[in-house]
């Protein structure tokens, strides 16, 4: 845990300073230097940013999920608070991921919101995780709670496969990488990303990554913590 | 086999029970004359494109669907017939029993709303590629249908009912949403049927994957 | 007498970390009578809904035998009748129409028209078998209850308080169902009622320790 606490320290802080300080030229001769990418120049560096915490979101919500279906096979309730913290984590991230999307949407293509298929993709997953704890708040019995969740994630889950590979290859979108988009440049799927670049973007997704593991380490131990207590007291 | 002749008699169960008190049919036709009533107030005499028409289109299924099909396991739960149940069918019977009805229930009601949409919309409403219009309703009736019905067993679960549901169910009918409302663009279009086969495959995708997991999950629902 | 069985062993349900009972262990076959008596609250009715399959319980296991093999929960279901507060029947179809619609989704393969006459005939529902239940005082419900819990000729009959609701002539009824089945299968009571409990040859008090069933 130590690795993954220090680890995600360093590679976001060095991702900090390396991505926004490194200077872009138009042909890049040392490592020093990045690429100009048409079209989008200095808001490139937001996949530095937006694109580990998109991929950081949807990885909380497979965890969450993973754990649910664990709970359905062993109702064991230790998965449950586990499902449930990673869902929470997956929360934040989501919503810091719509929020590097819709600022780059701002400066890039000139409003904050488009329904571009990416987009919608981000404000589903955030209705996912909305409509996961609104029902979890409705359901009183803890059995309940965890089974009927599990459920939802897993229901939940199935239609995420749609929405975030078929449907952009299908819809014309804003995002790179989208069916239409002109310079066929796309952060996830082909990117023209010099070496240097290429490393950053890998060093800021570990670094993410590192950090989810380390806060739902955190969130775990608590929660369980929490529940030992309330146990002994009724 | 018996598997077969429960569900059919489960089907007929709640059809006959459905025509006996009209509970969910009279609610779901309020809502979809209203629901039109209103567009037709707010377009005034202005003639909507086929996008947005197509768009009003499946809004006013979708959010009539949302009044009515959680009723299928809540009124079950309401009325303490859902041990009853549990007693005399397995739950595959009860899962597959359930969505057909939903399946039939959400095709009623597809019928219902073309005809109104032609009557009311008679000039701009023309479908130009009934075959494309006919499949898409087709699939989207039992993408739709697939999967409320999960979630309407979940949500029969919980205590806050009514609003639960179109919370829960909106996140996963988006994708199905947006296909079929692409798809229905494209038969008031006039385009060719091979036009829209992409979305078809999407269609066919969600219908096999929501009604597969469900009927895998549909037991931790169902059994306390 | 039908050749079944049940077989129970280490029970225990716990809802929201709290176990309203734990190692519940009996047997019975055809002949046994059990009755499972308590203050209110004690779980007789949540024992009973894990007897009929319907409540998972949080340990141990349920075993039904049909003819001396092994069957799941599913397929015993079909020899079990059920009778308990719990279990209601669809108000909007009269009482004859609830036993050939129930019937049919638990696709029985004997006659209805037969069974459902001698049921209705022997709770005493025959003449009001077309009112629909909703029409149906709580006593005639309780009655219909039985009517459809006698239809399928169970191997097991589980009657969760077996006289509510009913009068004098009801209570006849009940008695002369328990007996009957106590010769043909298996009876499980649970009630409050020292007099009801007393139908039973066996007992199983749900208290604080370890249950097993007592003999009388």
């Amino acid at each position: 845990m130590k690795f993954v606490k220090y680890g995600s320290i360093v590679l976001i802080t060095f991702v900090i300073i390396a991505g926004l300080a490194i200077p872009l030229s138009s042909s890049p001769q040392s490592w020093f230097q990045f690429p100009v990418i048409p079209a989008l120049e200095q808001k490139a560096r937001n996949i530095f940013f937006h694109v580990p915490v998109a991929w950081t979101t949807v990885v909380a919500f497979l965890v969450s999920l993973f754990y649910g279906y664990r709970y359905l096979r062993t109702r064991d309730i230790t998965y449950d608070i586990k499902s449930v913290s990673s869902a929470g984590l997956g929360l934040m991230f989501c919503v810091l991921a719509t929020i590097t999307g819709a600022l780059w949407a701002k400066f890039n293509w000139g409003s904050f919101w488009n329904w571009d298929p990416r987009e919608t993709s981000i404000f589903i997953l955030l209705l996912i995780y909305g409509a996961y704890f609104a029902l979890r708040s409705a359901l009183e019995s803890e059995e309940k709670r965890a089974t009927l969740s599990a459920v939802y994630s897993i229901v939940a889950g199935i239609t995420v496969p749609f929405f975030i590979f078929v449907m952009p290859r299908i819809m014309a979108g804003l995002h790179p990488g989208a069916k239409g988009d002109p310079e066929g440049a796309g952060p996830v799927v082909q990117f023209d990303m010099t070496p240097n670049m290429l490393v950053v973007f890998l060093l800021s997704l570990l670094g993410f990554t590192l950090l989810y593991v380390w806060l739902l380490n955190i969130r775990v131990r608590m929660a369980k913590l929490e529940y030992e207590r309330s146990i002994q007291h009724s | 086999m018996s598997a077969l002749s429960s569900t059919y008699a489960l089907i007929r169960k709640d059809i006959q029970s459905e025509l006996r008190t009209r509970y969910a049919l009279n609610a779901l036709l309020m809502f979809v004359v209203t629901t039109v009533a209103t567009i037709l107030f707010a377009l005034r005499s202005d003639q909507p494109t086929p996008t947005v028409l197509s768009g009003m289109y499946w809004v006013v299924i979708f959010f009539t669907a949302m009044s009515g099909l959680s009723r299928i396991f809540v009124s079950e739960e309401e009325r303490g017939t859902t041990m009853t149940l549990q007693l005399v069918a397995s739950p595959s019977v009860v899962y597959f029993g359930k969505l057909l009805f939903n399946v039939v229930l959400t095709l009623s009601l597809t019928v219902a709303v073309t005809l109104l949409y032609m009557i009311v919309f008679s000039t701009s409403f023309t479908i130009q590629t009934p075959s494309i219009f006919i499949v898409t309703v087709l699939l989207g009736s039992l993408g739709f249908a697939s999967a409320a019905t999960i979630i309407a067993a979940i949500v029969a679960k919980a205590n806050t009912r009514g609003t639960l549901y179109p919370v829960l169910s909106f996140p996963v009918l988006i994708v199905l949403l947006m296909t079929v409302m692409a798809a229905t663009a494209k038969a008031l279009d006039g385009e060719p049927f091979e036009a829209a086969l992409g979305d078809f495959q999407i269609l066919l995708g969600y219908i096999l994957a929501m009604t597969g997991g469900s009927y895998l999950l549909f037991d931790y629902v169902w059994k306390d | 007498m039908i050749d079944a069985s049940v077989t129970v062993a280490g029970i225990a349900k716990v809802f929201s970390r709290r176990a309203i009972f734990r190692g519940i262990s009996f047997s019975l076959k055809g002949g046994d009578s059990l009755a499972i008596t308590g203050r209110n609250g004690s779980g007789k009715s949540t024992l009973v809904k894990i007897l009929c399959g319907v409540l998972t319980p949080t340990e141990g296991t349920v075993q039904y035998t049909l003819a001396g093999r092994n069957v799941p929960i599913d397929v015993a279901k079909d020899q079990l009748g059920l009778v308990s507060p719990y279990l209601q029947l669809y108000d909007e179809f009269s009482g004859l129409e609830n036993l050939e619609l129930l019937s049919r989704i638990r696709s029985n393969n004997f006659p209805i028209d037969e069974r459902a006459t001698d049921a209705l005939n022997l709770v005493g529902l025959w003449d009001r078998r077309k009112d629909m239940v909703r029409t149906y005082s709580s006593g005639m419900k309780q009655r219909l209850k039985y009517a459809f819990a006698l239809l399928h000729r169970p191997a097991v009959l589980i009657l969760d308080e077996p006289t509510s609701n009913l009068d004098a002539e009801g209570v006849d009824v009940v008695k002369r169902v328990v007996e009957a089945q106590k010769s043909s299968g298996i009876v499980i009571v649970a009630t409050n009622d020292a007099l009801e409990a007393r139908w039973c040859a066996e007992e199983l008090h749900l208290g604080d320790q370890p249950q097993t069933a007592m003999k009388r």
